[in-house]
């Protein structure tokens, strides 16, 4: 047993953190909100070629995969850094394409950084970036299909641009199950990474706002709010790598489950601790920050909510 | 990065198989309690008798050396079988870290056997009446004599101190040197002359822990735990032992998980979605701690501040859970006698956000020590 990243593992991690901290991930995310997506793209096409996608498909596909903690691992980078797009959505996704005559021509185009796409599922109604998307599927217990994008819906994160998607032609038969529940780790470990470094930024701002001629990171109140941050980042991470370990067994479902209570928990609780140490900055459209606030609250609630997936967890825990 | 068990595999079956065949029945008096205490001692010596009491020792004390995995194994096992509290806690995880950093030869021949059989139980003597969190400002005395120190002072929430053999605790040595300098380390028999001991009831009047008088009681040298002076160092190195891993494994929070999951099915609360998310609550939070001690034990680095950080968590744990428990209960969350321990178990994690340091004290440990933010301003 060694329940910590290997060597092989930190470099990939730190190979995607240094890609996206050099890219300037807020205006791609500005533009992908007003409807320009170029910028987005081309950081999809950049992560694509580190290896993100090659790590959800099998080798016939153009992948190295499925590798669960390397997924995770890359997944948290993207929540770190609030990168727009539908990468869950792909993901979980590829799943279902997997078995569909549509595999050959889009698992590769997926591998490859070629293929964004949207899906809606009956725990996930709303198919992001749909618009954008270059497929979009609907699936359910029974079979997954092509989708239009349909209505459009504004999201508390304007860089999550929603959709109620119309079903139409039958692509593949059979349950959407295994879509949810990768897609729901994905999802927990962008919120994992999302509420890491919004707390680091915060720590950072605590320690050079100044107010009452210190900095305001010497109040204990506010080195309280931020502790209590910490601890509960600390103890949802692993829960989340764990779920990844799990991937395969009887306890996949159950895992993720914990895992995306947790890290919505414990991020969303990181995001008001960061609006508070803010203060009125951290409440405008136009600092950095807010693009991972308001990202928290709209995560917390995609992929199922805390209490979904509480509800779910018990029910996984047999008498 | 894995999660592979199965090399302890063996090992649990063992103290799986152990346990199902010697844990009581029914449960020990409470171990606050003359005769509570005796039973205790009693099951120590039993768990001692099969090399199950200090798992992770050397063999040379009665341990087995079992690696850090090993030892979380132990724990689940030893809370999934409801096996009687230790109360021989104090000595084995906070004053026998010590002994094995700061200790000498003749110190862990002398005082780790018998602590390892139960045969003493060691009291932790830290905490003044005027020196609670801020520790450092301890006035107890400890003045030179021949061939010893004599001690002076008042120690106070000295737990099992009521019923136990030797205590230990920082004594200040020169009341010239600065607040963290001029403590000393020491260790002393409960009924040594000059003691006076008088237990004092806890929040629900059994008499959990003492407070202890010292009027020149005489400690020889051989009896002080690092060099004089050293005491804030002596101490210090082992407050992670305190607040982390060693003294509430993860097995304790799972098990007590376990059984809330079982009372909430069994209650008329099944139905209730508010209930049902503290109940998922808890048994997520306790497997998050599980797996944050497998995390802990893959890296080399030592607890330290990390400790602080499983503080908080656990103890805040312990109280969600067990009021989750009480809630369920309904009416029936009053009684002290209903089966279940529910009750112990509360009045007990109240205590867990003020022991050990307060949580107040870890969130400045974390936020000062671990996310680097300035000093001061308290």
């Amino acid at each position: 047993m060694d329940f910590i990243l290997n060597d092989e593992q930190e470099l990939f991690r730190s190979t995607l953190d240094k890609l996206l901290s050099a890219a300037d991930v807020p205006a791609a995310t500005r533009a992908w909100a007003s409807g320009s997506p170029d910028a987005g793209r081309s950081l999809w096409k950049s992560l694509s070629e580190a290896g993100v996608f090659a790590l959800a498909l099998p080798e016939a596909s153009g992948g190295v995969g499925l590798l669960p903690v390397e997924l995770v691992t890359a997944f948290r980078v993207l929540g770190a850094y609030g990168v727009p797009g539908p990468y869950v959505e792909t993901v979980a996704a590829s799943v279902l394409l997997g078995p569909s005559p549509l595999a050959s021509e889009w698992l590769p185009r997926i591998a490859e950084g070629d293929a964004l796409v949207s899906l809606a599922l009956p725990e996930v109604p709303y198919a992001l970036d749909a618009d954008v998307a270059d497929l979009v599927l609907v699936a359910n217990q029974a079979d997954a299909r092509l989708g239009l994008p349909g209505a459009a819906h504004e999201s508390i994160d304007p860089a999550r641009r929603l959709f109620s998607p119309a079903p139409g032609e039958v692509v593949s038969s059979g349950d959407s199950g295994a879509a949810y529940n990768l897609g729901v780790l994905l999802c927990a470990a962008q919120l994992s990474g999302l509420g890491d470094r919004l707390l680091s930024l915060t720590v950072e701002y605590a320690k050079t706002r100044q107010q009452f001629g210190k900095p305001i990171g010497e109040f204990q109140a506010v080195k309280h709010h931020l502790a209590d941050a910490y601890v509960a980042l600390e103890h949802a991470r692993p829960l989340l790598y764990g779920a990844a370990l799990s991937h395969g067994s009887p306890d996949f479902a159950r895992d993720v489950s914990a895992a995306k209570a947790a890290t919505s928990e414990a991020a969303y609780f990181a995001s008001r601790v960061a609006l508070q140490v803010h203060g009125a900055i951290g409440y405008t459209d136009e600092y950095d920050p807010t693009l991972l606030i308001r990202k928290a609250r709209a995560l917390r609630g995609a992929w199922g909510s805390p209490s979904a997936h509480k509800s779910r967890v018990l029910a996984s825990l047999d008498g | 990065m894995d999660l592979d068990l199965s090399a302890t595999d063996g090992f649990r079956a063992e103290v799986r198989s152990w346990l199902r065949e010697h844990v009581p029945a029914s449960p020990l008096p409470s171990l606050e309690t003359s005769a509570g205490f005796d039973a205790h001692r009693e099951w120590e010596r039993e768990l001692h008798g099969a090399r199950l009491s200090v798992v992770s020792w050397p063999e040379e004390y009665g341990g087995r050396g079992c690696t850090p995995l090993e030892w979380l194994v132990f724990e689940e096992e030893y809370y999934a079988a409801g096996a009687p509290g230790r109360v021989s806690q104090n000595g084995i995880n906070l004053l026998a870290p010590t002994l094995f950093l700061h200790g000498t030869g003749d110190q862990r021949s002398r005082f780790l056997p018998s602590m390892a059989s139960g045969e003493v139980i060691w009291a932790q003597a830290w905490s003044e009446p005027g020196a609670g969190s801020d520790l450092a400002s301890l006035r107890s005395s400890a003045r030179r004599t021949d061939q010893g120190w004599l001690l002076n002072g008042q120690k106070t929430w000295s737990s099992r101190a009521a019923f136990a053999d030797r205590g230990f605790g920082p004594f200040r040595t020169d009341p010239e040197a600065g607040r963290h300098k001029g403590l000393t380390y020491f260790t002393f028999p409960l009924d040594a002359p000059g003691i006076t001991r008088r237990p004092i009831g806890r929040l629900d009047g059994k008499p959990a822990f003492a407070e202890l008088f010292f009027d020149d009681v005489f400690v020889p040298d051989t009896d002080v735990i690092g060099e004089p002076g050293d005491g804030w160092r002596v101490a210090m190195a082992t407050t992670g032992n305190e607040r982390g891993l060693q003294l509430r494994s993860p097995g304790r929070f799972t098990a007590a998980a376990g059984r809330l999951v079982s009372l909430w099915r069994s209650s008329s609360f099944a139905d209730d979605s508010a209930m049902r998310d503290r109940v998922a609550d808890a048994w997520i939070k306790a497997r998050a701690y599980r797996l944050k001690g497998f995390e802990a034990i893959s890296q080399s680095s030592d607890a330290g501040a990390a400790s602080s950080v499983n503080k908080v968590f656990w103890s805040e744990l312990d109280v969600a859970l067990h009021e989750t428990a009480l809630d369920l209960l309904g009416a029936d969350g009053e009684l002290a006698d209903a089966d279940g321990d529910w009750m112990e178990g509360y009045v007990f994690s109240l205590a867990g956000p003020v022991y050990a340091g307060t949580n107040e004290i870890q969130r400045n440990v974390i936020a000062e020590r671990i996310l680097g933010l300035p000093r001061g301003g308290r």
